[in-house]
């Protein structure tokens, strides 16, 4: 296998309020031999609220994004599940519909640019599992995580709709019982926790337009996952990540009871089993504090 | 078809038993069976029914996808009944299936349940057409295919409640609508015959029980047997409530969508905290101030004068200008 090489859609969260998840994807690439290449022209995707707004315009700009991954010729990695669903999303929406691709080039012909369909979108997650392999992640295993009890929590927009997920990737995940993710825990030796709502929705969409509902929901996770007996919660978003981490108090007030856990993303989690640093990981960054690191 | 395609597997239901009348806490009780490939789930309620119990209590009516009475859950997975066969949730769950009710709490009777909610909300959107109808008309009233297929198959609906069931806001809050009634609602919204879309919208744009507390988990596009995707007609309707023009809420959430916009015109990216202070207000983005303030000391909040950029920004700005439908 030659050297993995992806454009990476970092999105805006990785940017700005979870360095740490930057820090550690670009961290654990190294480790791994993987070669990241920023997309810097890219904008926002939207975050599945622009297209309420606006769908066209959201269609135009993410069709954007990934012209400039085809112009490099290189699938485009995303580390954001929100991105990856509008990216991908919209990459399935043009290439299924010609007349809507034909609407969408004659706007990016104004800044020179075509959408063409030819590069592959995929979450690292994925990338990691379908081109890297985790028989490989696990031979380069050097600190396995073997004493700890991790609740994997994938987050609704990685699993669905499925159909999406199905046709981006290698690895076909079933939203009502997903593997991914605990097969990656596994494969840094750690125990996967098993609970009902590692597959559910955290809340975060709604959190200033629902604030009730969405505190109920990341509630509801974090309880989860502490009476599954983890130690700790890894995903792969930045957004659940951000919830889990920082919403513990409106979390606590609304299910009656303390909820709070340690939370990794998913590239930390790695990259303490592939063996960098608590620094390149960037685990100050967290609100709920990692203290077994 | 040759017969001998069909195989057989030994199968442990696990199933939800519950008599509101008699029994004080719900069970479960364990039925080991040997299952066909060419068995549905209903064929396995059946044979409960017929060969173990005869009390065991379920809807269905159709028993061809079409009535909606026989959805029920499997492992947690929305499930017609009549439609789904047996096999192909063991290749997803394994050999121990847990057969549920659509929402165990409204249990009468096993997977007999109250749904009285579900017609609640579907009322509640007025679904009907709401048209002044010229009793002498000189024309008729034609819809041309072109209009109908703006309907995206919203009229499909079996009304089976899969998806109001596998929708966690409808767990949550009660005054939610939920994915179904939206469905509906948009099946009218978007009828060129209809003359009440501004009133209708309008109590769609209502915060607790409109679109705009939908969390956008996709539970409903992966529950629905119809593939009628209720979320992409949830979009729609925020769409539609932009484009009226005489709505103009100016709440939190149209802000927040709005704020997008603005972010990306601006920078290309996300201003996270000024998507929040245009979102709330300048009032209400205090109550955001606790929680801030750790995340600052965490070194997660980025500062206006450190706020990235996209590189080009020139070209998403002239797209913006060019391509936005929407105006606020
Ligand atoms: S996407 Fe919205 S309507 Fe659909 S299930 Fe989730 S919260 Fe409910
Ligand atoms: S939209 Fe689909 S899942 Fe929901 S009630 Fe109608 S047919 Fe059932
Ligand atoms: S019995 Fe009518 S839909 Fe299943």
């Amino acid at each position: 296998m030659g050297k993995l090489k992806y454009a990476l859609f970092t999105g805006c969260t990785a940017k700005e309020s979870t360095p740490e998840q930057l820090m550690s994807t670009y961290a654990v690439a190294e480790k791994l031999g993987i070669e990241l290449i920023e997309l810097s022209e890219a904008s926002c995707c939207g975050a599945s609220h622009l297209q309420d707004y606006d769908d066209f315009l959201s269609l135009v700009l993410n069709a954007r994004n990934i012209c400039y991954a085809e112009s490099r010729g290189m699938t485009m990695v995303t580390i954001c599940n929100t991105c990856q669903l509008n990216t991908a999303m919209t990459k399935h929406r043009l290439d299924n519909d010609e007349k809507l691709k034909a609407r969408v080039n004659e706007k990016l012909a104004e800044v020179g640019l075509e959408y063409k369909g030819t590069s592959q979108i995929t979450h690292f997650l994925y990338a990691l599992i379908d081109d890297f392999g985790l028989d490989k992640i696990s031979e380069m295993v050097v600190k396995p995580l073997s004493e700890f009890n991790i609740a994997p929590f994938y987050g609704c927009h990685n699993i669905r709709p499925s159909e999406l997920q199905n046709e981006s990737h290698k690895t076909k995940e079933n939203p009502y019982n997903p593997t991914s993710l605990d097969d990656l825990i596994i494969a840094c030796g750690g125990e996967n926790v098993d609970y009902d709502e590692k597959n559910k929705c955290c809340g975060f969409h709604a959190e200033l337009q629902a604030p009730k509902t969405a505190a109920l929901l990341t509630g509801k996770a974090l309880q989860g996952a502490m009476d599954g007996n983890a130690d700790f919660m890894v995903t792969p978003c930045p957004l659940c990540h951000l919830k889990l981490d920082t919403q513990y108090d409106h979390a606590s007030h609304a299910m009656g009871r303390d909820v709070k856990m340690e939370v990794l993303h998913m590239q930390q989690m790695l990259g303490l089993a592939l063996g960098c640093s608590v620094e390149e990981l960037g685990l100050k960054h967290h609100v709920s504090e990692i203290t077994f690191a | 078809m040759e017969n001998n395609s069909v195989t057989t597997k030994s199968v442990t239901f696990k199933v939800f038993r519950f008599n509101s009348d008699t029994d004080y806490l719900p069970y479960y009780k364990e039925y080991k069976m040997d299952v066909t490939s060419e068995e549905v789930i209903l064929d396995v309620m059946d044979r409960i029914k017929w060969d173990h119990d005869g009390s065991f209590s379920y809807r269905r009516s159709c028993r061809h996808g079409i009535c909606g009475a026989c959805a029920v859950q499997v492992n947690g997975k929305a499930t017609l009944a009549c439609k789904m066969n047996a096999h192909e949730l063991t290749n997803i769950f394994g050999d121990e299936l847990v057969l549920e009710p659509q929402s165990t709490k409204r249990s009468i009777k096993d997977m007999i349940i109250d749904k009285s909610d579900f017609w609640e909300k579907h009322n509640a959107v007025h679904p009907y057409l709401i048209s002044h109808i010229d009793e002498h008309p000189e024309m008729e009233c034609a819809v041309s295919p072109h209009e109908s297929e703006n309907l995206m198959e919203a009229d499909l609906c079996i009304q089976c409640g899969a998806c109001h069931y596998a929708c966690p806001v409808v767990e949550l809050n009660e005054d939610f609508f939920g994915p179904a009634a939206f469905v509906k609602a948009y099946r009218f919204e978007a009828d060129v015959r209809d003359d009440a879309h501004h009133e209708r919208l309008e109590e769609l744009g209502q915060a607790g029980q409109g679109v705009w507390d939908c969390v956008k988990c996709f539970e409903c596009a992966e529950a629905c047997p119809k593939e009628i995707n209720p979320i992409e007609k949830i979009t729609k309707l925020h769409n539609m409530l932009f484009q009226d023009g005489n709505i103009r809420n100016n709440g939190v959430a149209e802000r927040h969508a709005v704020g997008f916009a603005h972010s990306i015109k601006k920078h290309g990216l996300l201003d996270e905290g000024e998507l929040v202070r245009y979102s709330e207000g300048n009032i209400g983005v205090l109550k955001h101030v606790p929680v801030a303030l750790k995340m600052f000391k965490k070194g997660k909040i980025v500062l206006p004068w450190n706020m990235p950029k996209s590189d080009k920004l020139d070209e998403i700005q002239a797209l913006i200008k060019s391509s936005s439908v929407s105006k606020y």
